[in-house]
């Protein structure tokens, strides 16, 4: 079996190259003329989307608590990724590496202020974590309203542009592949026995404190990571930007994707980033459409369009070469391994 | 597994526990002891106690007052999970399964105590990952053969029908290498063909794993059938303890179970 | 001087937390029947307050006191309310609390965005609605409508409490949150109770609204969603579901705020409101009233 499944993965990362080659002949060889730079960014964008929303998940689909804070936890990254590059400007030192330390600084922040959300998380579940998630993340807007060092209120402006399109494509494809594989081992596992039944789960010699603020943590750090690309893509940062609503968007990617499916979470974050541009002569009734468009998915597709199935690469070349192999080895993991 | 020289420390000893709610006393004076290889039933009527024992000796709830002890190592205070890593292992009465998992994956969660493989070997897939999962993955094909699910590894265990998630739940709880066993009314709601074959598993898993178990059980011929020891409480205090022999002769328990006369109003 | 920038903020904090309250207990009252964080009951005093700014001045020009637009908007919230209940909120009410949540922020981002399709994106100043003295006591602005506000907090907590006690209608609710099924069973219409309950804290949203806007008089799209969240906080402080809690939680982070930016750092108020949230909420996990039930096994 773990050969099928190291032969799926290597399946999965060649499907991967090969969208980003696509992608990259698309910028590179300018068909799209002087749109390139306006695609790119949209493309930008939905990557540090797709982190958000595939890490909130980890929280609202497998550990089945929602969270309406995480655009807080990406506000400790972005800042405490700007400010370390700051400091770092003029150490002369490549720019790649620049990039790497700042995603590191931005996901070791946020996991530490995920590590604060999650301990009472020890308490506290449903609603009332939900609660505490909104409160954690207005403490932290208002803390960077507050600090110097986050620019007192005002703006944060000139921070390095470091996040460009390529470089933050693999950072993409690289935290959803780590986050897919923490779904898919004893982690993964145990964290969907809490969702499912906490008391079976603590019955079962589970930890379930230790493993709710784990998986806080893991979607904090990957928030974070996020945090420090829209950082190093905007180049400014107002705290403003990381409120309620914005909490909020990345939640009701999550649900309309599918709670408890990663590529759910890619299709959801990348459509929705992306609707907004393609909508942008109606933007006045942009936001109505989409409200209207949500309350219908909660209608008729309560548990969001893909539910909690996963693509797999592996088992759709397996259908389309018709060969015939046990379903449960060819997804690669996807249902149960 | 464990070591004869120690015969005379009881696997579980409960002295005195009991319980209060409020003003509620649920549970009082309740002692126990259960020796190796040793099953033994709880009885009484609706309401007696019976579940909240098992919570207490799971840590569920906190006893206020009186002690257990699993192999001589004290056990009050310890949170639920820490109980079933010392080794107690138990069933609900209302099943709670992790009903959108996989069969495999509710028994594979269980046995994440004995994994140690860390987060970066999950994330990178280390060496370790791999070995304890293949590890895993067979010992929860075994265990399913204990109670005869083996070919049911794959279905969602909320599709399971009524009888098999009790028996999922007692492989679950068997997953957990525990070294003493709580059932709680195993056969509520089964058939006599599966009742029949529960009583099979529990003598099965009993002999295979050389283990005492505790029943909860309703159905006092059943228990009869079984077990070795009865104890009986009813309004949380003991009020028979012996044989099956003894108890179905004794007039308290009679008495609880049919009621003296028609002023005993039943809850 | 001391004392009376004392008094003064005490005098404002109350007026604060007493519109907060009010707020809360339509919050509280959605919640304890049916179990559900309405998000979009902020909007629906944006809904009462726009509906003010139009029908103040109707009311003004029609020789009548301008307080009494507030029935107009107390019909409007209503029949808004009731129509996002049955619209929205009915469909999703079997597929779990994640769907009902995200219904309810779908409608708030809805009613917010109607709203600037409906009223434009600037602001709106409602005309002032009481006309009533103001006292200097030991060097302190009282305002007279300020104790109007506290008052009718008040009694629409007292109220509300002698409704759901007292009343058949008010029993029926208090049952189904406790069983749903068997309210149904013993002849409770739980669609026309939720019904009722949204009627309810959708009435007392326009009474927020017109007591919010006598206080600060400007309407904006987007005044709900702040309001709203706070108010949800005081909800929750208080203990979410019962209805003296909402009053207490109100009335709490009212003070909370003002007396923290007047003495103590006025950028920090919200972050210290929802501090105190946490440590509350950790020490008492159903609020300050509330009680905590365990999970029965």
């Amino acid at each position: 079996m773990p050969q099928e499944r190291k032969k799926s993965y290597v399946i999965n990362f060649i499907g991967v190259l090969i969208v980003f080659l696509l992608l990259l002949a698309l910028f590179e060889s300018n068909l799209l003329g002087s749109r390139t730079n306006y695609i790119k960014g949209i493309c930008t964008t939905a990557c540090y989307t797709i982190i958000m929303v595939a890490s909130l998940n980890l929280l609202t689909g497998f550990m089945g608590e929602f969270s309406l804070g995480h655009a807080g936890f990406m506000s400790v990254g972005a800042y405490a990724s700007a400010i370390a590059t700051g400091f770092l400007d003029d150490s002369g030192l490549p720019v790649f590496v620049l990039f790497l330390l700042a995603l590191a600084v931005g996901g070791i922040a946020a996991a530490v202020a995920g590590v604060a959300v999650g301990i009472p998380a020890l308490r506290l579940r449903g609603d009332y974590l939900c609660i505490v998630t909104v409160a954690f993340a207005e403490i932290i807007r208002v803390a960077f309203c507050n600090f110097e060092i986050t620019g007192g209120g005002r703006t944060l402006s000139g921070i390095t542009s470091l996040s460009n399109f390529y470089w933050v494509f693999w950072a993409m494809v690289i935290c959803v592949g780590l986050m897919y594989m923490f779904v898919r081992s004893r982690f993964g596992r145990v964290v969907t026995a809490i969702r499912e039944d906490y008391i079976a789960a603590s019955a079962s010699g589970i930890n379930v404190t230790f493993y709710k603020v784990l998986t806080f943590t893991v979607s904090a750090f990957f928030a974070g990571i996020a945090g420090a690309i829209y950082a190093h893509y905007m180049t400014a940062l107002i705290p403003t930007n990381f409120d309620f609503m914005y909490s909020a968007e990345f939640l009701t990617e999550v649900i309309i994707g599918g709670t408890g499916s990663l590529t759910g979470s890619i299709i959801g974050a990348a459509f929705l980033s992306a609707l907004p541009e393609v909508m942008r002569q109606f933007a006045t009734y942009r936001m109505l459409m989409y409200s209207i468009v949500l309350v219908l998915v909660m209608i008729f597709k309560p548990g969001g369009i893909f539910g909690t199935w996963e693509f797999s690469l592996t088992r759709l070349l397996g259908r389309l070469t018709g060969r015939k192999r046990e379903n449960k080895t060819v997804s690669g993991g996807a249902v149960h391994e | 597994m464990s070591s004869e020289k120690k015969k005379e420390v009881p696997v579980l000893q409960a002295k005195s526990l009991g319980i209060q709610f409020g003003g509620l006393r649920a549970v009082q004076d309740f002692n126990m002891e259960i020796a190796q290889s040793e099953l033994v039933g709880l009885i009484g009527p609706n309401g007696a106690g019976k579940t909240t024992v098992f919570n207490m000796l799971t840590g569920v709830y906190q006893p206020t007052e009186g002690s257990f002890y699993l192999n001589g190592v004290k056990m009050n205070g310890k949170k639920t999970h820490q109980v079933v890593e010392a080794g107690i292992a138990r069933t609900f009465q209302n099943i709670r399964l992790f009903k959108k998992l996989s069969v495999e994956e509710n028994v594979k969660a269980a046995m994440n105590m004995h994994m140690t493989y860390s987060l970066a070997s999950a994330l990178f897939r280390g060496k370790q990952y791999w070995k304890q999962e293949e590890e895993v993955h067979e010992k929860a094909l075994e265990l399913l053969k204990v109670v005869r699910l083996e070919d049911k590894a794959d279905v969602t265990a909320q599709n399971l029908p009524y009888g098999q998630q009790r028996r999922l739940e007692i492989a679950r709880a068997l997953a957990t290498g525990m070294k003493l066993l709580l059932l709680d009314e195993p056969a509520a709601g089964m058939n006599p063909t599966e009742t029949a074959e529960l009583l099979e598993i529990i003598n099965l898993i009993r002999d295979k794993f050389k283990i005492p178990v505790l029943l909860i059980e309703h159905d006092m011929s059943l228990v009869m059938k079984i077990c070795q020891r009865i104890q009986v409480i009813d309004y949380g205090i003991t009020i028979a303890s012996g044989t099956p022999e003894e108890i179905a002769n004794n007039p308290r328990v009679i008495e609880a179970y049919l009621g003296k006369d028609e002023e005993e109003a039943v809850c | 001087m001391a004392l009376s920038l004392f008094l003064q903020s005490l005098v404002n904090g109350l007026n604060q937390g007493a519109i907060y309250a009010l707020i809360a207990l339509g919050y509280t009252m959605v919640y304890g029947i049916i179990r559900m964080i309405n998000f979009a009951h902020g909007d629906f005093i944006m809904v009462g307050s726009y509906t003010l700014f139009y029908t103040v001045p109707l009311m003004v020009s029609a020789g009548m006191p301008a307080w009494m637009a507030v029935f107009i908007a107390i019909a409007v919230c209503v029949a808004v309310g009731v129509i996002v209940e049955t619209v929205a909120y009915k469909p999703v009410r079997n597929a779990g609390s994640m769907s009902a949540l995200i219904t309810a922020l779908a409608m708030s981002v809805f009613l917010e965005n109607l709203a600037m399709v409906l009223f434009g994106a600037s602001p709106k100043s409602v005309s002032a609605i009481f006309t009533l003295p103001t006292f200097q006591f030991l060097g302190a602005t009282l305002q007279i409508k300020y104790l109007l506000t506290l008052g009718i907090g008040l009694a629409m907590m007292a109220g509300l409490q002698l409704f759901v006690r007292k009343t058949r209608l008010g029993k029926a609710m208090r049952a189904v949150p406790q069983d749903k099924e068997a309210s149904v069973l013993v002849g409770i219409n739980v669609n026309r109770i939720i019904t009722i309950t949204f009627a309810i804290g959708s009435g007392l949203a326009a009474v927020a609204a017109l007591m919010y806007c006598s206080t600060y008089p400007r309407c904006t799209m987007d005044m709900g969603s702040m309001m709203g969240l706070k108010a949800f906080i005081a909800a929750v402080l208080g203990g979410i579901g019962i209805i003296p809690g909402a009053m207490l939680g109100g009335l709490l982070v009212g003070l909370i705020e003002i007396f923290v930016k007047v003495y103590i750092a006025p950028g920090w108020y919200e972050a210290i409101t929802y501090g105190i949230l946490i440590v509350v909420l950790l020490v008492k996990p159903a609020g300050i009233l509330g009680k905590n039930v365990g999970e029965k096994v």
